[in-house]
């Protein structure tokens, strides 16, 4: 996205702030939550749904996925689908 | 003669550099992921798996967290002093995300240098193995970010004054690709490190 | 918007013609060595044909030129036998046949056909370009280093290939090399595609080769990176000693592997066939798209099923990612698993076949002129057909357990990539030269060409069933070694025999190529009166391409429009004719 006007990218800035202090606050609680010796899987997803909010963060307001246009999506899109095939397949092989 | 290097397509809305980063970033999407799949496959095929904490350095791994989501906050802030014509701020920014960079990577040669010290080589497990490959990759592409940004600060610079959007661009894009890097150790962490 | 000047009159030799950014320059680079390494690849396996033949029988004129690490007394060894077999496919398929389709024929002819003036980012593409040449000389460098070249299969499976000599780590450095020129090149045409189309040329109004070739562009973008991880891997347990594919326990020739274990050899294998199956698909793709140009053109009416082609090269290449698991029915897979892969494999036979039979429906009611490009592109249909049918027992896991890894399947795959793909690229090189020279090859050479490549190409292949199905195992130095295969060696020198009267039948090829450039018929810029744009610039186009951008007021294949003087009306004419 490219913001033009000067009050938009001052309001950007602003948004960037937020979203470092969230960033570090996260980052703590997930350090933190490590020390509680949670039984293994339920670490994992604790730990993962933490990172996935983290990336959401900057994914939308860094990276200006939140206002970003249709064609960035899809490829988007395309990309997660295949990526979660990539992820899958270890424990389907299992099956 | 080539169309939208500065000015948006008119149904897509988007700069072709800005496509073509979004592009690149989703093939590292599957390079990664490709690595994250083999982690996968390799844990849940082993029961003796050890937990992150036990053999790394967390408290140095959350100092190299910090430092790579400051340096994404210098970064963005490089690009929108482009956008707020502030040419002195852009220098500064940039500068403080290209040293956050090298920070990190001192960081990151003071663990492996210590894995070394005390015999944990790639060859050791598969633990290791994996965490060796998946950070060294990882910060291969933290020096290939340092340098494409060293570039920006230095040369690429005179750029500013001739075409002004297209250099803006070029950062816009530059921070894609180093938030991507971001994005990735943010996962990193606390797969290897805390699980 | 930016200028971005034409001083091509100012550039000097070296930035004209070798260190280029301009598409068509890059494209005839890609091409020619593209052709060159389809050449030496064929070279290759040329020799592995004498082994297969006269088994142990000393090479006759060339034998002593080897080395002694490869032939003693002319006499092949086996390792060399190994490393042409893997370099053989991985030239084949690497440095051949996806550089002419992709980095060839994509290059020069995509941006004249959506009316662009070059590609989106020239200096990416000529960067392209040398990255695939770097990875070519690391490839051929290879069969130089002690030990020889990879000579683990071009699927370079563990763990065999990490236990093999340093030729396979020199195999995967050159890989990385050229996915990362693969990588770039589809970030081009992609974005290319989406935003350099002229005004007017909507999606549905694009020609069916560049539907193919962008669909080839997703492909290689999305299905590479996985294997630069496998390939990033196998280099980490080759020189770090890693154990990612190493299993615990390996012994290899008597004595236990100094290795951590825990590793898994199929890890390799899903990674490695996640991209090599829509591989596939980026050499069949492109050639479709060839074929379908030529058929349009030299049917004088449209193609039949434009969008019946498009959603099914669409699906083609979705399906492609989730089918990769096929080649792999042998490794102890479960039932659901195994279930999942068949159906998922059964069901990407149907746009295969919808783009064939709307092809060959295409020819229903034609004009046809069976011209040199226009005979290519017909084998192309009946040979691709033999090639998906023969896929259909592999892709079954009941019928793949007898003919997994036999000739069966060499068979099937060349059928698909031989006269299949490689004629639809020998009919695009015909009916583009003029384009890119302004001169045509000449036609009586091409048909000798034609036919003779025609009747031997299926003489390699077609017994090659045969074989399969009395189960002789491919990739073998000696398949005579075991008596079920012992009667088929008839077979073996019929095949060897068609093989080496193929290469010759390249010959009148090779020189017609050559010497049109400087004495072909010289030909104005739209010999074939076709209607996509490329044909409306001049032969060949200049830098920049089009004098004024064009603007599109018609679909691609407007041919034999009622009411017209012409039975062509380009896409870009305003005016009816």
């Amino acid at each position: 996205m490219s913001a033009h006007s000067q009050e938009e990218v001052q309001r950007q800035v602003k948004i960037y702030i937020r979203v470092f202090l969230a960033l570090g606050i996260l980052t703590v609680l997930t350090v933190g939550v490590s020390y509680l010796k949670l039984p293994l899987s339920i670490a994992i997803a604790v730990a993962l749904f933490i990172a996935a909010i983290k990336s959401s963060l900057v994914a939308a307001f860094f990276m200006h996925l939140v206002s970003e246009k249709k064609i960035i999506y899809a490829i988007l899109a395309l990309a997660f689908c295949f990526f979660i095939v990539l992820l899958l397949y270890p424990s389907w092989h299992l099956m | 003669m080539i169309r939208y290097i500065s000015k948006p397509h008119p149904i897509t809305g988007i700069i072709n550099s800005k496509l073509g980063v979004w592009c690149f970033l989703a093939s590292e999407i599957m390079l990664f992921g490709g690595l994250f799949s083999a982690y996968i496959l390799l844990r849940t095929g082993v029961t003796d798996w050890p937990r992150g904490h036990e053999l790394l350095n967390v408290p140095l791994a959350t100092l190299n967290t910090i430092i790579l989501i400051t340096s994404s906050v210098t970064m963005v802030m490089s690009w929108a002093s482009l956008e707020m014509k502030n040419l002195s701020k852009y220098r500064l920014f940039m500068t403080l995300t290209i040293l956050l960079g090298f920070a990190f990577l001192v960081v990151k040669s003071f663990e492996y240098g210590h894995k070394f010290e005390h015999h944990h080589f790639p060859s050791t497990n598969n633990f290791y193995a994996i965490y060796f490959t998946l950070t060294g990759l990882h910060g291969l592409h933290v020096i290939g970010g340092i340098v494409v940004n060293l570039y920006f600060l230095l040369f690429g610079i005179k750029m500013w004054d001739k075409e002004p959007k297209q250099f803006a661009g070029r950062i816009e894009a530059a921070g894609l690709y180093w938030h991507f890097v971001d994005l990735v150790w943010i996962f990193l962490f606390p797969v290897l490190y805390l699980l | 918007m930016t200028h971005n000047h034409s001083h091509e009159h100012e550039l000097p030799f070296w930035r004209k013609y070798i260190f280029s950014v301009d598409h068509k320059v890059i494209g005839i680079q890609y091409a020619i060595t593209g052709l060159l390494f389809l050449l030496f690849g064929f070279g290759l396996m040329m020799l592995m044909r004498w082994q297969l033949a006269y088994p142990g029988q000393p090479l006759p004129l060339i034998g002593n030129w080897f080395k002694e690490s490869a032939m003693v007394g002319g006499i092949m060894l086996p390792e060399f036998y190994n490393q042409l077999g893997a370099m053989h496919g991985t030239i084949m398929v690497f440095l051949g046949v996806v550089p002419l389709a992709v980095g060839g024929f994509g290059n020069f002819v995509l941006p004249l056909q959506i009316g662009a003036p070059d590609m989106a980012f020239p200096k990416l593409n000529m960067m392209s370009y040398w990255l695939y040449f770097i990875g070519g000389v690391i490839m051929l460098a290879s069969f130089f280093v002690p030990g020889g070249s990879a000579q683990s299969g071009w699927t370079s499976y563990a763990p065999l290939s990490v236990i093999a000599s340093s030729g396979q780590t020199w195999w995967l450095i050159g890989m990385a090399f050229l996915i990362n020129s693969s990588l770039l090149g589809s970030v081009n045409f992609i974005v290319t595609t989406i935003q350099l189309r002229a005004d007017g040329m909507s999606f549905n109004r694009l020609p069916f080769f560049v539907w193919a070739q962008f669909v080839t562009a997703f492909l290689l973008l999305l299905a590479f990176p996985p294997l630069m991880a496998a390939a990033v891997l196998q280099l980490m347990d080759r020189v770090a000693g890693s154990s990612f594919f190493m299993p615990t326990g390996l012994v290899v020739n008597g004595t236990l592997l100094k290795a951590a274990g825990g590793g898994n050899p199929v890890l390799w294998q899903h990674l490695f066939w996640f991209l090599a199956h829509p591989e596939v698909y980026v050499l069949i793709l492109p050639a479709m798209g060839i074929v379908a140009e030529i058929i349009a053109c030299n049917t004088r009416k449209p193609l039949y099923g434009y969008k019946a082609l498009v959603w099914s090269v669409i699906f083609l290449g979705f399906m492609s990612f989730i089918v990769w698991a096929h080649h792999m029915y042998l490794t102890g897979m479960g039932t659901k698993m195994s279930a999942f892969f068949q159906i998922t494999t059964m069901i990407i036979s149907i746009p295969s076949v919808v783009i064939l039979t709307t092809m060959i429906l295409s020819l229903w009611g034609g004009s046809i002129r069976f011209n040199v490009p226009m005979l290519f592109a017909l084998a192309f249909l009946p040979m691709f057909g033999i090639g998906g049918l023969t896929g259909l027992p592999l892709g079954l896991n009941a019928a793949d357990i007898h003919l997994h890894d036999t000739y069966y399947v060499i068979g099937h795959f060349h059928y698909v990539v031989a006269p299949g793909t490689i004629f639809a690229l020998f009919a695009g090189v015909y009916h583009w030269f003029p384009k890119a020279t302004g001169r045509k090859m000449n036609e009586l050479l091409g048909k000798i060409h034609f036919f003779f490549s025609f009747i031997f190409i299926n003489g390699v292949f077609m017994p090659m069933f045969i074989l399969g199905l009395a189960g002789v195992s491919r990739r073998l130095y000696d398949p005579m070694q075991y008596a079920h295969a012992q009667p088929t060696q008839p077979l073996n020198v019929f095949i060897s025999i068609s093989a080496w009267c193929l290469g010759l039948a390249q010959i009148p090829f090779i020189i017609n190529f050559f010497w049109s450039i400087f004495a072909g018929k010289k030909t104005d810029q739209n010999p074939w009166q076709a209607t996509t744009l490329e044909w409306t610039a001049p032969s060949p186009p200049p830098h920049g391409n089009f004098a004024k951008a064009p603007v599109i007021y018609r679909g691609p294949y407007e041919y034999s429009v009622p009411n017209q003087k012409h039975d062509f009306w380009p896409q870009s004419m305003k005016e009816e004719n």
